[in-house]
């Protein structure tokens, strides 16, 4: 029995009891998830917070039955990118706030160095990530980010297994020429 | 790291963040599956105030924190989360509340209590500040005259005393009767809404009734404090009203 299979069992028993754990066990994938696809650290965090919100608004209205029955790690990466991509397009529309306040410009505030290290790796990941094709950067995301299967990526962006392969590979393609060129002065 | 083989690339990508711990605080209160806690002004001091997105959760008339926390879990056993600020939408119903020593607007949230304890406390938060009722009323009002002493539990497990009033539910023979947070306070919430302390005394009266309008209250009822001295009658059982051609004032509905 996979982790999903028990987790969602015990949505569908006791939802309020249930989802605090289903919070704990993917929390951090959404997180580093919605940090592959959003410019700034605080950006994910909102995301992440309304991706369980929301998440646990549809479950207090699905049956047990229903629940029983959900692919809970598609379906909350369908919800993931679905606010991602409004987020973005929103971000667009509107001029980027510049505030001079250091406390609130970035909105990011760092426990340890290590922290600030990581969120420079994750960074230039993110901004090599943004010169693929949108379909092949989500599907890489999901597959080597997050770490769904090839059958659940279909799930979330809608498309056959095949086509969710060859797209990660033409991604992974594309990235290693960009870290080619990166390296070569 | 000319040519990094696509095994070495996903490795690379996978390098996972720690979440920021605030995720799961704001995902619970937001989903009112964590309360959030404040201290506020009580009619006798600081208390403690816990609230979700749906209403006030629980009131724990003490300034100490630990004993809140532990009172707060056993009675609404959610996880809960110190705050210095109460939403707009509560603070206002709430200072209200606490001031009038009723309900009002205010909204609650006590979802975990069973049917029957939502109806006590119903019940009991028509009873109007400086009146006290028995808690044989709650359960007759209730239409269960025999619930006697489940009501009185579902009482001592009010988790939101002073608005709503369990303090104004005393024992049939006059005395004050158990409070969750002791006598000695529910006597100091009724003086403080103005009633003597004699009229908790044992073998106090019982039944107060006027031989002008030939109706009988309960002592506290707002009709019994204004009869005047020289038509009053006491009264020890309804029965014996009754046998004398009195009849129930309907505000107290004494029985």
């Amino acid at each position: 029995m996979t982790a999903d299979t028990v987790l969602r069992r015990r949505l569908a028993k006791d939802l309020d009891r249930a989802f605090p754990e289903m919070v704990t066990q993917m929390q951090g994938l959404v997180f580093n998830g919605a940090r592959r696809w959003l410019p700034n650290r605080s950006d994910a965090e909102d995301i992440a917070q309304e991706v369980f919100v929301r998440a646990y608004r549809a479950l207090s209205g699905y049956s047990p039955e229903r629940i029983a029955e959900l692919r809970i790690r598609p379906w909350l990466f369908t919800i993931t990118i679905n606010l991602c991509r409004n987020h973005a397009r929103t971000r667009s529309r509107r001029p980027v706030e510049v505030v001079l306040d250091g406390h609130h410009s970035s909105g990011t505030t760092f426990a340890t160095e290590q922290h600030a290290i990581d969120a420079l790796v994750v960074d230039e990941w993110r901004v090599r990530l943004q010169a693929l094709a949108p379909r092949q950067r989500d599907a890489i995301v999901l597959r080597h980010v997050v770490g769904l299967t090839y059958k659940e990526v279909g799930e979330v962006l809608g498309c056959p297994t095949g086509t969710v392969k060859s797209d990660v590979h033409r991604g992974l393609t594309q990235l290693r020429s960009i870290l080619a060129m990166e390296d070569s002065p | 790291m000319k040519y990094p083989t696509d095994q070495q690339i996903t490795e690379m990508l996978a390098g996972i963040e720690a979440p920021p711990e605030t995720i799961m605080p704001s995902v619970l209160i937001r989903t009112a599956l964590a309360d959030e806690y404040t201290t506020i002004a009580g009619p006798l001091g600081l208390i403690h105030v816990a609230f979700t997105t749906l209403g006030v959760t629980s009131i724990v008339p003490t300034p100490d924190e630990a004993e809140f926390l532990e009172v707060h879990q056993r009675t609404v056993g959610r996880p809960t989360y110190a705050t210095d600020f109460i939403p707009k939408r509560l603070d206002a119903p709430l200072q209200r509340a606490l001031k009038t020593a009723r309900l009002g607007g205010l909204p609650v949230d006590l979802r975990q209590l069973t049917p029957f304890q939502r109806e006590v406390l119903d019940v009991t938060a028509t009873i109007p500040p400086g009146e006290v009722r028995p808690y044989g009323w709650v359960a007759r009002e209730m239409g269960s005259a025999g619930a006697v002493r489940a009501v009185g539990s579902a009482l001592g497990r009010n988790p939101v005393p002073i608005v709503i009033p369990c303090h104004r539910v005393v024992r049939s023979d006059g005395a004050v009767g158990n409070y969750a947070f002791g006598s000695s306070m529910k006597m100091a919430l009724l003086e403080h809404e103005g009633m003597e302390p004699e009229l908790f005394a044992p073998g106090s009266l019982r039944y107060v009734g006027s031989d002008t309008t030939r109706i009988f209250c309960y002592p506290t009822c707002r009709n019994a404090r204004r009869i005047t001295e020289r038509h009053r009658v006491e009264f020890a059982r309804p029965d014996q009203a009754e046998a004398k051609g009195y009849r129930a004032c309907k505000v107290c509905r004494p029985g």
